[in-house]
Parts: C-alpha cells; structure tokens; sequence
C-alpha cells in the first residue's frame, strides 16, 4: 500500500511539473482569446521564448536574465501578431501559423549561428538554471504519515516557476472577473463595438491582452528550457503549446477550469510515462500512443458537443473594423 | 488609366509582388544575421537546385508535394475554409495507400496497385479530413482547433500502427516491409530510358505528371462545374449563398474531403514513387508548406505550380546550401516558409492603403 501511494504520489508529482508551462500557456492564451484574438502561436512563442532563456542563461551566466530574455522574445513574437492581426486585420490563423513556423526554424539556425552545436545550446550549469527549492520545514514534518510524504514529495522541491505557475492562475481569475480591466477585456472579446462606442480603444486593448499572453508564455518557454531541462534542444517544446490551447478549449476559457485541464493532460503523460511498456491487469498493455493522443481527443469529444459544450468567446478570430 | 484599373493592377499584381519580395528580403536580413553573404548563399542554392540533372530531380521531385498539399489549402480556402490539417491528412493518405498495396496479392500487376495505392491515399485523405469536417458543419466546432488536434492524433496513430502492427518481422527499425516492385510507380529516370534518353537518377517519378493532371481538375472544378461554383459562392458570402440554393453544411464536407483526397496523395510520391514502404514522417512539413504554396499561388493552379516549384527550389537548394556552408543547415527554408506565410498571408495588405494613396489617389470631384 505505501508502495503504490508513494507511487501515486510521484506520479502527480511529475504531473505537476509537466503542467507548468501549460498552465502558463493556456493563461497566455486565455487572456488573447478573452480578447477576440485567436492564439495558435502558444507553441512558437514558447519555443522562441525557450531557445531565448537558454541562450541568454549561457551567455550571461544567470537564470533571471535568461527569464528576461524569454519574456523579452515572446513579447515581440506577440507584438508581431498584434501588429498583423489587429492593426493590419490580417487573418489570425494564418499569422499564428507563420509564427509557429518562424519560431522553429529561426531557433535551429540562430542556434546552429551562435553555438555550433546542431542547433542547440551547450548544457546549463546549476547556478545558470532555476533549481528546486525545499520548503521550509520538510525535516519537522517529514515523520507525520502521509501529510509528511505528500509535503516532502508533492508540495516541496519544485523550482520557484512551478510555484508561480500554481499562484498566477488566482491572479489571472482576479484580473479577468474582477477588474475594471478584465471586464472590459471580457467585454471586447464579446462585442467589440459595444466597447468601441463606450469610449474605450479595442486597438489597445487587444495589444494589452496580447502583451500579457507574451509575458506568460516567455515564462513558459523559460521554464522548458532553463528549469524544467538544463538547455535548448530542437524542437523541444514539442507541441505542448497545442497541448495548452486544447486545455484552453477543454477548460472553458476560464481560469481555474483552465488549471483543472492543464493538471488533467498533465497527469495524463506522467501516467503515459510510467505505464511504458506495463501490463495492467484485465486491460493488458495500454498504447502509450492512445495516453499521448488522449489530451487532443478529448478536446475533440468536447468540441463536438458530447461532454458539455464550449463557448468561445463571441467575436474570436473576428478583426474589429470600426466603419462597420 | 482610370482609378479602377489602377486598383486591379495593385491588388492583383504589384502588392502580391511586393509581399513576396519583403519576405525574400527577411530572409536576407537573417542571412545577414548570420553572417551569410545572401547573394552567395542565393548562388549555392540556385545551383543546388538547377545546376545539374539529379539537382533538377530533387526539386521537381519536392515540388509535387508541395502542388498536393498546396491544392488541399487552395480548395478549402474557395470554401472560406482553413485547412491547417494538410499534415494529418497526408499521413494518413499515406497510411491508405501502404494499406491497399499490402492487402492486394504480391502477383498482381501494376494496373492494379497504382490506381489501387491512388484510391487509398485519396480515400484515407478524404476520411481524416471528414470527421473535423462533419464537426464544424454540423456540431459547430471550429475547424482550426480540430484540424490541429487531428495532425496530434494522426501522428500518434502512426507511431502506434507502423510499430506494433505494420512493422517487418524481425526489424527494429519502424518502417514497415517493401511493397512488391510491381506496386512501384516509376521513376523518371526510368522512364526517360525506355524513350532511350539517359538521365541521372533521382527521386522524381511520375507522381508529378499525376500532380499536373489533379492541378487541372482542380481549375476545372473550382471555375467550370456547379460545385466549383457553389464552393466558391459560400467562400465569399455563405449566408448570400443559401439564398441562392447552396447548403453551405455540404459545401464544406465537400471542400474538405476534396481538400484532404488532394494533401492524400503525398504519400503517392514519396512512399510509392520513392521509399517503397511505410516509413514515419514522411509527410513531415509538406502539409503546413502547403499554406504558404497556396498563399503565395494566390488559391489558382498555376499559381500554386510556380509557388511550389520554387519550394522545391528552396527544399533542394537548402539541402546543397547546408552542405556547402557548416554554419547553416536546411531549416533556413522553413524560416523563408514562415516569411512567406506572414507577408503573402497575414500582413498580405500591409502595403495596399500606401499604394493606393501613392498611385490611384481618389480625384476630387469638379463641380461645374
């Protein structure tokens, strides 16, 4: 029994981890698509941003400016969209996928510029990275059944992003709901007009939001490559940026049903990890394929109205024309 | 000229040009980031990719797929449609096409494999798109978000199929076993030599011939048939459409299945022309260039064969540009993929209102 307790509770432990750049992504996305602006860049703007950290911690030895410039790349890569989509009213698919792709290319070959190592960065030394953190009194607790394992394992030593992640999803429910911004962000993303004639510029808030998308998903990227892994390798966000909008989807456009999905898919390739190539009883082997596949077809499931229904937010993926 | 004509000529001709040109020069401008002298770089590539035969071969040879997946993006855009799912489909068309080859007896002959792998990728193309299509047309889904899951999906299912189950026994490597050469389309080299004219050898087969010919019933159908017609009514104005007879619920399961059929056929050139097995991957990047083919081809056949012949140029003479120089390897064309997606598509009327103040100003009426 504690065998498999122990065991759970590092399974989640790991899901934990592997929630944090969803969380932040999806928070990044969250905000974008409150707005009106579809985001389908998550996953480049996370890759630029990671490739930037793990750049940046290299040569200037520190984590913080590596976060820094993460923020700083993912910023412009929102702007950039910003700049197409809502001044130029251009297709916010389209300008997504050209940042998904710019993103993947321009890491491999500025990468391949700067380090000469394939396209990647050189491995990051210990004070380079954001490391784990032990809470205080782990020792004091630690003999206490249970609560004890769980402090020790679950709750303790994650690196200060997890912990940040965990904290900005309350803060984000507080802006959006109970803000004078987040109401006119909501509002903006419904009618656009209604805002407009109110007085407000839909122009700035729609940068706004996207401005805020970047900072988060730069945390994200920063946290794949500078905390999570201990350097940039090609390609290594791995689609985890879809993985984010389909937890975005999946959780409603709102901020804690968000968090619950993020944790669901991430808990999901925790499990996919350690059931490689275990025989379950009575279900026998489980393809590690179907657990892989499972965060994208659940968001289908939903999507066609099976499990509930979402709504997105009224005029997404709409450029706001003020003539009209 | 008057004013009118003046806009045609800008919107149909300089501001596609100019798009392109700014992407081409972005792309210098990280050559130049990079310490490459572009121009140099630009000698290399368009060596790698015309200066000799099987150089030729090589682009011709990448250029069909890109006309496939280019046509699959063109047909659903006519129906207002964004098919981001370009790579799902080619997978599993090719998925289809290794299927019938393996299922159909080894002695039977290639009148039968060819037209048989074509029906397969077609079909399967068509099916992966169907799902995403029947969800957005009638459970109101939005196509996009599914299409992406789809590509996720189709991938794992890959992994999952062609190494537990379609694998060579006793291999390790995830590929499956070799179709018989019967089911071979053939090479062009081949081809070339049965007329008693040598050429070098190269993957070129005669998947581009069959790529021309889908490039043809595409301007047929989208421009001469009622369902050309119709696709392209809902394109423009669905609600005005309905008004005219059309259920834009069919025209979009029409366009979309017509739309994956089209990205199937990837796996017709590349599995069946070349590899002649199963392997994974093999679609990998086609399905997304095809976006930036069918922007920069402006939606039309010929557009979209000029656009991918010059993808084909960037893919082969990328591969030559890696070769010669060490400090730039071959995703320097996924970077001018992404250029060319951002300025022919997303900022493609950045320019438009500065050309239209400079060069057909509105004229001030004159009372008289």
């Amino acid at each position: 029994m504690d065998d498999f307790l122990l065991t759970l509770v590092l399974t989640l432990d790991a899901a934990m981890r592997v929630s944090t750049p969803l969380i932040l992504a999806a928070m990044a996305g969250l905000f974008a698509e409150r707005s009106g602006v579809v985001d389908i860049s998550l996953e480049g703007k996370m890759l630029a941003s990671a490739f930037a950290a793990a750049s940046a911690a290299v040569v200037f030895g520190s984590p913080w400016l590596g976060l820094l410039a993460a923020i700083g790349v993912s910023c412009v890569l929102a702007m950039l969209h910003g700049f197409a989509t809502i001044t130029h009213k251009g297709d916010q698919i389209v300008s997504g996928v050209a940042i998904n792709i710019l993103a993947a290319g321009l890491t491999i070959i500025l990468g391949l510029a700067w380090f000469h190592r394939g396209g990647g960065t050189p491995t990051l030394a210990n004070d380079e990275r954001f490391l784990s953190i032990t809470l205080p009194g782990v020792d004091i607790i630690d003999h206490i059944p249970l609560i004890g394992v769980i402090y020790r394992e679950l709750l303790s030593g994650h690196n200060i992003l997890v912990y940040l992640a965990f904290l900005v999803v309350p803060l984000v429910w507080w802006i959006v709901f109970r803000t004078r911004f987040g109401l006119r962000l909501r509002a903006v993303g419904e009618n656009p007009a209604a805002v407009d004639t109110a007085g407000l510029s839909v122009i700035k808030l729609r940068y706004k939001a996207l401005l805020i998308g970047g900072i988060l998903c730069g945390i994200a990227g920063a946290y794949i490559s500078i905390a999570h892994n201990a350097q940039f390798t090609r390609d290594m966000t791995a689609g985890q940026g879809f993985i984010a909008l389909a937890a975005l989807i999946f959780g409603k456009w709102r901020p804690y049903t968000v968090l619950s999905a993020c944790l669901l898919f991430g808990f999901l390739d925790a499990v996919a990890v350690r059931l490689q190539g275990v025989t379950l009883p009575i279900i026998g082997e489980v393809p590690v394929q179907l657990i892989e596949a499972a965060p994208y077809l659940l968001t289908v499931v939903l999507l066609a109205g099976f499990i509930g229904k979402a709504i997105p937010p009224k005029s997404i993926g709409v450029p706001y024309i003020k003539e009209r | 000229m008057d004013r009118n004509s003046r806009l045609n000529w800008i919107n149909r001709l300089l501001l596609p040009l100019l798009n392109v040109i700014t992407a081409f020069a972005a792309t210098a401008v990280i050559f130049l980031l990079i310490d490459v002298n572009p121009i140099e770089a630009t000698k290399i590539l368009l060596y790698g990719a015309f200066g000799y035969e099987e150089g030729i071969g090589y682009t011709l040879y990448y250029a069909t797929n890109f006309i496939f997946t280019g046509l699959a993006v063109a047909i659903a855009f006519h129906a207002g449609l964004f098919n981001i799912g370009g790579e799902g489909q080619a997978y599993i068309g090719g998925l289809g096409s290794a299927l019938i080859i393996l299922a159909i007896d080894p002695s039977a002959s290639a009148w039968v494999f060819i037209p048989g792998s074509i029906i397969g990728g077609l079909l399967f193309g068509a099916l992966w798109a169907l799902i995403p299509a029947y969800l957005q047309a009638y459970r109101g889904s939005h196509i996009v978000i599914t299409t992406i899951m789809f590509n996720f999906i189709a991938s794992s299912l890959m992994v999952y199929l062609v190494v537990n189950v379609l694998r060579e026994v006793g291999q390790m490597q995830p590929q499956s076993a070799f179709f018989p050469s019967a089911s071979w389309l053939p090479f062009m080299h081949d081809v070339f030599a049965n007329f008693g004219v040598v050429i070098e050898q190269s993957p070129l087969n005669l998947s581009l011939f069959l790529a021309l010919f889908f490039c043809f019933l595409t301007w047929v159908f989208i421009w001469h048939t009622r369902w050309g017609y119709a696709i392209r009514a809902t394109g423009l104005n669905s609600t005005a459409a309905v008004y005219s007879g059309i259920k834009p619920k069919q025209i979009i399961i029409l366009s979309m299945c017509i739309s994956g059929a089209l990205a199937g056929l990837v796996g017709i050139n590349e599995l069946v022309g070349y590899q002649h097995r199963l392997v994974l991957d093999f679609h990998f990047g086609y399905g997304f260039g095809g976006i930036a083919v069918s922007l920069m081809g402006r939606n039309h056949p010929i557009g979209i064969i000029i656009a991918a012949l010059l993808f084909g140029v960037l893919y082969q003479g990328g591969a030559e540009l890696a070769f010669e120089m060490s400090n730039i390897s071959r995703d320097i064309v996924v970077v001018m993929q992404a250029l060319i997606i951002l300025f022919c598509g997303a900022l493609q009327y950045m320019y438009q209102p500065w050309l239209i103040r400079t060069l057909a100003p509105i004229q001030e009426q004159s009372h008289g």
